[in-house]
Parts: C-alpha cells; structure tokens; sequence
C-alpha cells in the first residue's frame, strides 16, 4: 500500500514523511562521495571518481567539481544529469548577481537561491525533486571561506567539514572525530584524503579515482580555485601514506 | 532653481541640497527634505521631476532594506549605487525617471564614498560633484578649495561658501538649504541654511 504515498512529491504520508524526497536522498547515498574541509586559509573539497569501466574515456577536467563563479566552486553527490541543470542555474545566478551589483554574489545567497528551486521540486506537483546534493565551497568579504551543504529537500547548512555521497555518515564520524579546529589548508587535504581512504569502497586508493579542488586566497587578494593534477594528487597520496609508492605504478 | 551637491572629506561624506519645491514660477513649500536616508550609513541626494524623486528614490530604499532583511547583511554603497543605476538604466527605454542622484555611504573598510548617478543612468566615483543651475557656482568653488582629507568643519566652510555664491549670483536661488552627513556613527541630519524661516 506504500504506492499511494510516494508516487507524488506533493503528498505526505501518514506519518508526515515525503518519500520520493527522501528516495532522492537515497539515491545520493550509491553516488561517489565528497568531502569538503574549512581550514583557517582556504577551503578543500576531496571527491571519490567512480570507474564504472575500463573502456570509459574519463574526463580531462573534473566531474565532479564545479566553478559557479570565481570566489564559489562546489562538488557534486548524486544523479549527474540533475547536478547539471542546478550548476547551469547557480552559474546565471552569480552572473545575475554581479550583474545587478558590481560584486560578487555572497556565498550563502547563492546557496539559498539554488536551494529554493531544490525545494521548489518537492512541493509543486509532477515533477520529481532533484537527487543531488552539494557541498558548496566558497570566499566572501563578509564571512571569508564558507563551507555548505545541501541536500534534495533543499535543506542547507554551514559546516567545519562535511561528507555527502556513499558512506557519508561513516565520513561523517570520521571527520568529527578527526577535525581539529584552526587546521590550514594542507592538513586539511590529509584528513580529507585519509578519511575519503577508509570510507571508499576499494582497497587502494589512486589518483585516478580521486579529485581535488581548493579555494583559497592569493597575496593579491583574488580568490583562487585550484584543481590538482593528478600527478600532484599521486604525490600527496604518497605523502599522506595512503597508498604505498610502488602502487601508484599499477 | 534645483541645487543638490556633495564632497569626499576625511571619515565622512556630505551632502547639501536645496529645499523648496517649485512649479513654474511659483515656490509651493521651502521645507522640502530632498535628502533620503538609504539606511544606516547611506544617503541619497536626489533632484529631478518631484514625482519621479518621489517614486525611485522610495522603491531604492525599499529595495536596499529587502535585501537586508533577505540576507542579513547591507549592500555596500558600492552595489548599492550600482543597483540604482541598474534600475534607471531599465527604466530608461520604458518610461524615463528624470531624476539626478547622489549617493554618499560609508563602509567600515572602505571609509566613506560619492557616487554620482544621472537620470541617463551615468555612474561615476567622485570625490565632489553637482547637479541643477548651483552645479555652476559649486562646481567651480568646489575645484578652487576642495582637497582631500578635508576635516568636517573644512567641508562644513566649502558647503556654505557655495550656498552663499548661489544665494548671491544665481538669479532663481533657492532660499534654503539642507546639510546631511555620514560618517562612521550613520547617515544622519547636519544642520540647515534658511535664509527664508517657515511660516
């Protein structure tokens, strides 16, 4: 009898939940997972790339990360098709911002402006919400590096560091047991790396399975979105201890 | 006839404008506050069409507090002066406001700062800057004496020497005058220049 309560988004069933909202949450939970850490210097958002096939011409550039706008980027759990449609909203957003203004879009706005059109998708009825989450990391000259999360009910929230994807609750607890406050940016690409190591499904973590993307500020002031390559990302697995040298090889 | 001018001191930025309203040849009031307070640390001198003043001078303010109330934080004066002249460069090829602004505003990091936007929608950061028949007297007076980093009472003497060059050599002066300031403690009132007391 479940049917009659999840087949519309608009409907809450008896027990006041909305299915299909958190069927979308569940489908987050198989997607690739992210990790996003604040430090006291910048921003790290870590994501687990999923290789479906040998054949598959992977991606040059990221796919799971994403630059909104120069000061803002953020990293993708959940149905990709869907992300693609939020991204592209979320970009004119910033550029209507700086439109209008002169100025770059405050972080949380621009969150908040995406998160409406999420909640929008589990209210109006036909449609079904959006299975992605997010975890947005930014710069703004009002509150400095911000780090969001947001989910398909078009729930967000401001973090320390923050997990989404497949086993996020694992990363989760991790990440609380592990985060030590005032951390800079490179202990905090460590601790992204070891946790995101222990909470992947596969037994060796690679380069080739991994993303990293940093916001930081430069001495000039402009705020930087880094992606690292994956050559530096094998060095910084080395490093970190997380896979052994002669692994990076295979 | 219309006078509004302002000037960059140091800490603080004011702006003067005249205070009658006028139809044809005929002077209705001489109280007439041209001086909107944005919010907290902005201000807008405003001359131009008296319903037009009216009108976008009141859907600015009311638009710069909803976006406060909406995110918790002001616009600087910065984005505010680009809004304004946004939503007069929209109006522009619809239905025209004919208004000539001034906007003053101060930000903590930024100190204080003028802009000046005209009813073609026209932006530009200035340090001093004039509209109406008194921008020819103050203008000129404003280029002979002003200097940056001028203390209050400097800009408070610059501000009267143009009221009194309008006063005695602009054939349709206005008779008063009102002086607002802001600075890092707000926008608020300074003082007034009547020459006609109200009846």
């Amino acid at each position: 009898m479940s049917r009659r309560y999840d087949s519309r988004t608009t409907i809450f069933s008896p027990e006041g939940r909305l299915y299909q909202v958190e069927y979308a949450m569940e489908a987050i939970g198989n997607a690739g997972s992210a990790i996003g850490i604040l430090a006291t210097d910048g921003v790290v958002l870590v994501g687990e790339k999923k290789v479906t096939s040998k054949l598959l011409q992977t991606s040059k550039s990221t796919e799971k990360m994403y630059k909104i706008d120069d000061h803002l980027a953020c990293a993708v759990a959940g149905i990709m098709s869907d992300a693609n449609i939020l991204i592209n909203t979320a970009r004119v957003q910033a550029q209507r911002y700086t439109f209008a203004y002169q100025e770059p879009m405050p972080v949380e706005q621009l969150v908040q402006s995406l998160c409406d059109t999420k909640q929008g998708y589990t209210q109006f009825g036909g449609l079904r919400p959006f299975g992605v989450s997010f975890l947005f990391a930014g710069w703004d000259s009002n509150f400095g590096f911000q780090l969001y999360m947001s989910d398909p009910s078009g729930n967000y929230s401001g973090w320390k560091a923050a997990a989404i994807g497949a086993n996020n609750q694992a990363a989760q607890s991790m990440l609380k047991q592990d985060y030590k406050e005032d951390v800079g940016r490179e202990e905090a690409v460590q601790l992204a790396l070891k946790v995101l190591s222990k909470t992947m499904d596969s037994t060796s973590l690679t380069a080739d399975k991994l993303e990293l993307a940093e916001i930081f500020l430069l001495p000039s002031g402009e705020v930087k979105y880094q992606v690292c390559s994956s050559e530096g990302l094998t060095k910084l697995l080395v490093k970190s201890g997380v896979t052994q040298p002669s692994a990076e090889s295979a | 006839m219309e006078c509004v001018f302002g000037l960059v001191g140091d800490g603080f930025a004011v702006i003067v404008a005249d205070t009658s309203a006028v139809h044809s040849i005929l002077v209705h009031k001489s109280n007439e506050d041209k001086i909107m307070i944005l919010d907290s640390h902005k201000l807008l001198g405003v001359s131009g069409e008296a319903g037009d003043r009216a009108q976008f001078t009141e859907y600015i303010q009311k638009n710069v507090h909803l976006y406060q109330f909406r995110n918790g934080i002001a616009l600087t004066t910065a984005a505010a002066a680009n809004f304004t002249r946004g939503e007069l460069a929209t109006a522009l090829r619809k239905n025209p406001y004919f208004v000539n602004i001034l906007l003053a505003g101060y930000e903590k990091d930024i100190g204080p700062s003028l802009y000046y936007i005209d009813y073609i929608a026209t932006l530009h950061k200035i340090d001093k800057g004039a509209f109406g028949y008194g921008s020819y007297f103050a203008l000129s007076l404003m280029d002979r004496h002003y200097h940056s980093g001028m203390s209050l009472a400097e800009a408070i003497d610059l501000v009267d020497k143009c009221i009194t060059e309008i006063r005695s050599r602009l054939v349709v002066a206005p008779p008063n005058f009102l002086i607002k300031i802001v600075d890092k403690d707000g926008a608020k009132e300074f003082a007034w220049r009547e020459s006609i007391s109200q009846a």
